[in-house]
């Protein structure tokens, strides 16, 4: 479990009014807070649950779980995601997920590295199929991945962050 | 009869003239796929040979045009410069000199960034000629690939708004619904259910308010028609909407995301915001009594929000659980009110049809499906990308004629159609016209239209682990049927995948998929044993294989699988060693290998490490 930071409430306060505090746009508001902190920490679901109106931190709780693109834990500074439609599946996703499982020892529902460096997840389908399979880090996306691709890229993230 | 401000005619002259002092258009493909083979540079690159340094000036202009998804991904970066009838593939930022000094200054083609025909080995000039396209019959992607699609004088260049203008004009919302009935739309998300029939169904509550939303939560793995759409011709998809919008009496609509396609959503941003600006949408558009406004709602991950009723808990700011029909959404859907939601691609054909009538519409098809289909065509093709063809067309002209046949030479097996509410379908099934009727006798469904082609690599009960793996994972829990019985198909899949079914199995697959059929709440859970359903009617001997001889005939499942070195290939270089997790690869260099078989993990990183094909796995 990751130690909880105290956290700035007025941003959050921010977006609930840019959002006019309307609960229909609950769902964009945790988008917004997620930016902002890379998860959605407890702290922030509670005060949204509390100070917007219908909602209870149940509810916002209740959202927040149910959808795939929220994480309740702090993410790694690079996310890996490796795409895992059926056209990536079909040319070999798993062979280049597993590699990158057994490189950082993740394993028992593990997905972040202790340094906090990489996270790794699949996704269903980034749309990309014709170039499958792929992998998307942080916003760049590489196409036509195999188990050597994926370690020259790796290798070449971890060189860059140790200068 | 209304009289409009925006006289649609004189603007398309205006837009044409302005096309015209653009001199050479360089269309750049700058969809999701081709700006990861770094389309954005090449578009760069050819700006600094462009209209900035003046390079250009002894010859004609050249504007560079940074267009949507041409469809044809897997040769990107794309580049079509269709006034000298050349499309360039596979395009990297130093060939960019090269076109402009070759072929653009010196009238010289570059032979060798031309298309390669996989079969005749022919290299190909123009796109028009390459049977990818040539097949291809395009009118919801017609612009996609051609157009600046965040321009909306490009739009009016190619008749954009022309068809709303009509229908504002003759002001008869009831027409509207006559001539989508008439031409035989159906919704193209999957359900294909009479578009027309929809609209007619929420129209009969016009008055209070209601609303449109436009489905663009693609979420089948393996199809990306709707994103292409809303990437590469966003103006369509908001005129299709608000002729929709019309019709039924709406004056607010929502277009519902995925948060996967951030693309999509910046270019959609940009269309509402220039088309509100110039009076295509919002109030009194055109001049018009008929306001409407477009809101843009991004999804947050979650598969079943592609299901009418869950999609629209979703834009309320809940959680995104189906609700139990009726009462239909077009009668009481989002916030309690008349809804009518369609597809993407459904809307982005509704501009054509008012344009060209429902006869020119309907003239393309088969008897009970009428118009065009987009397929993204994928897996183990040559040609992999999006394609539309008129309903009916066969598998086999889409595989081995626009497709190119199976890569690499190897053997066709089967087609996953539809996503994981489709099925599987095999050689016998290649010359069956595909329509709606035709796809669910045969126990497959178009859906979205994903068309995943597996070759005899391909583990067939894996394809269908696979599957419901996705499924069970995105159940959102609501019914039991499809909450404990996805589980439960999942569990025995694992098991035979692994070496451990037993022939009662099967007989519980069928019955947990004949339950879960009837008794799960949505579509979801309803067509979830479909892939479970169709592998087991026509690849039995694959799970029979996997439970009675415990074997993966196509060596996929790694239980069942054993690596090994043959010691005559293996040149002792070493390399499957130093790629094995484990360390259970022995031997020194120049010598042949070995696997030690205890320590293996079957992951099969030496097989894809092995420069010699030394490794032989099954």
């Amino acid at each position: 479990m990751v130690e909880e930071k105290s956290i700035n409430l007025t941003k959050v306060d921010e977006i609930i009014n840019s959002y006019e505090g309307k609960k229909t746009n609950l769902i964009a508001i945790l988008q917004k807070v997620q930016e902002l902190y890379s998860y959605l920490p407890m702290e922030a679901m509670t005060y949204i649950g509390t100070k917007m109106e219908g909602l209870s931190p149940a509810t916002v709780y209740g959202v927040a779980t149910f959808y795939a693109q929220f994480s309740l834990e702090p993410k790694g500074k690079y996310v890996i995601k490796m795409c895992d439609g059926t056209a990536c599946h079909v040319r070999g996703s798993m062979p280049v997920y597993n590699s990158v499982i057994s490189r950082f020892n993740l394993k028992n529902g593990k997905y972040t590295t202790e340094d906090g460096m990489f996270s790794v997840e699949t996704v269903s389908c980034l749309g990309a199929c014709g170039l499958a399979p792929v992998v998307v880090i942080n916003e760049q996306v590489y196409p036509k991945m195999t188990t050597d691709a994926m370690k020259v890229i790796l290798d070449d993230i971890i060189k860059q962050e140790r200068e | 009869m209304a009289t409009l401000n925006i006289d649609i005619e004189k603007e398309q002259q205006r837009v044409q003239s302005e096309l015209e002092k653009q001199g050479l258009r360089v269309l750049v493909c700058a969809g999701t796929g081709c700006v990861a083979n770094g389309a954005l540079e090449v578009i760069k690159k050819f700006e600094e040979f462009g209209v900035k340094t003046g390079v250009m000036s002894a010859q004609d202009k050249i504007t560079i045009i940074p267009t949507g998804c041409h469809g044809f991904c897997e040769q990107g970066v794309l580049v079509g410069i269709p006034k000298l009838k050349t499309t360039y593939v596979k395009v990297k930022v130093e060939d960019v000199e090269e076109i402009v000094e070759s072929h653009i200054k010196g009238g010289k083609v570059v032979e060798r960034l031309l298309y390669v025909d996989p079969k005749t080995k022919e290299r190909i000039q123009y796109d028009e000629d390459i049977n990818f396209y040539k097949k291809q019959t395009r009118t919801a992607l017609a612009n996609c690939g051609n157009i600046d699609a965040e321009s909306l004088d490009e739009a009016l260049a190619v008749h954009g708004y022309e068809a709303l203008a009509k229908v504002l004009i003759q002001n008869d919302p009831n027409a509207v619904i006559d001539t989508i009935l008439k031409s035989g739309l159906k919704g193209r998300g999957g359900a294909g259910f009479p578009t027309g029939l929809k609209w007619k169904f929420a129209a009969a509550n016009r008055g209070g308010k209601s609303y449109m939303i436009c489905n663009g939560d693609e979420g089948d793995p393996g199809a990306f028609m709707d994103r292409s759409v809303m990437e590469g011709d966003p103006h369509k998809l908001l005129e299709g909407m608000a002729i929709a919008a019309f019709a039924i009496g709406a004056d607010e609509g929502y277009i519902y995301v995925r948060a996967e396609y951030p693309l999509a959503i910046k270019r959609l941003r940009k269309a509402i915001k220039e088309a509100e600006e110039r009076n295509y949408l919002g109030k009194n558009i055109m001049g018009s009594d008929f306001s409407f406004e477009i809101h843009i709602k991004e999804g947050a991950g979650a598969f079943v929000c592609g299901e009418e009723t869950a999609l629209m808990a979703s834009i309320e700011g809940e959680r995104g659980m189906p609700r139990p029909k009726p009462p239909f959404p077009a009668n009481k859907g989002l916030f309690g009110r008349p809804t009518v939601i369609n597809n993407v691609e459904t809307l982005a054909n509704v501009p054509v049809i008012i344009r060209k009538g429902a006869d020119w519409f309907s003239s393309m098809g088969t008897e009970n499906a009428k118009g065009t289909k987009t397929f993204a065509l994928t897996g183990e093709v040559n040609n992999t990308g999006l394609i539309e063809v008129p309903m009916g067309t066969t598998l086999r002209e889409i595989i081995f004629d626009i497709g190119g046949g199976i890569r690499n030479g190897k053997k066709f097996k089967a087609v996953q159609i539809g996503g994981p509410s489709g099925g599987c379908l095999t050689e016998e099934h290649l010359d069956v016209p595909m329509d709606y009727d035709n796809l669910a006798k045969v126990g497959a469904m178009v859906g979205s239209g994903g068309l995943v082609v597996m070759n005899e690599d391909t583990c067939i009960v894996e394809v269908a682990r696979f599957f419901m793996n996705f499924t069970q994972n995105e159940s959102c829990g609501k019914c039991v049927p499809c909450r404990e019985g996805t589980k439960n198909l999942l569990h025995i899949l694992q098991k035979i995948v692994k070496g451990r079914g037993t022939e009662e199995d099967i007989e519980t697959l069928e019955e947990l998929s004949a339950a879960i059929k009837d008794g799960a709440l949505c579509a979801l859970g309803k067509t979830a044993p479909n892939p479970v359903l169709s592998t087991l009617k026509y690849f039995k001997d694959e799970y029979m294989a996997h439970i009675r001889d415990k074997k993966c005939p196509a060596g996929v499942c790694s239980a069942l699988k054993q690596y090994t070195i043959d010691e005559t290939l293996c040149k002792g270089c070493t390399k499957c060693a130093r790629n094995c997790p484990v360390g259970a690869i022995e031997g020194t260099v120049k010598n042949p290998h070995k696997i030690d078989q205890s320590k293996c993990i079957k992951c099969g990183a030496c097989y894809d490490a092995c420069p010699f094909k030394a490794i032989k796995k099954g």
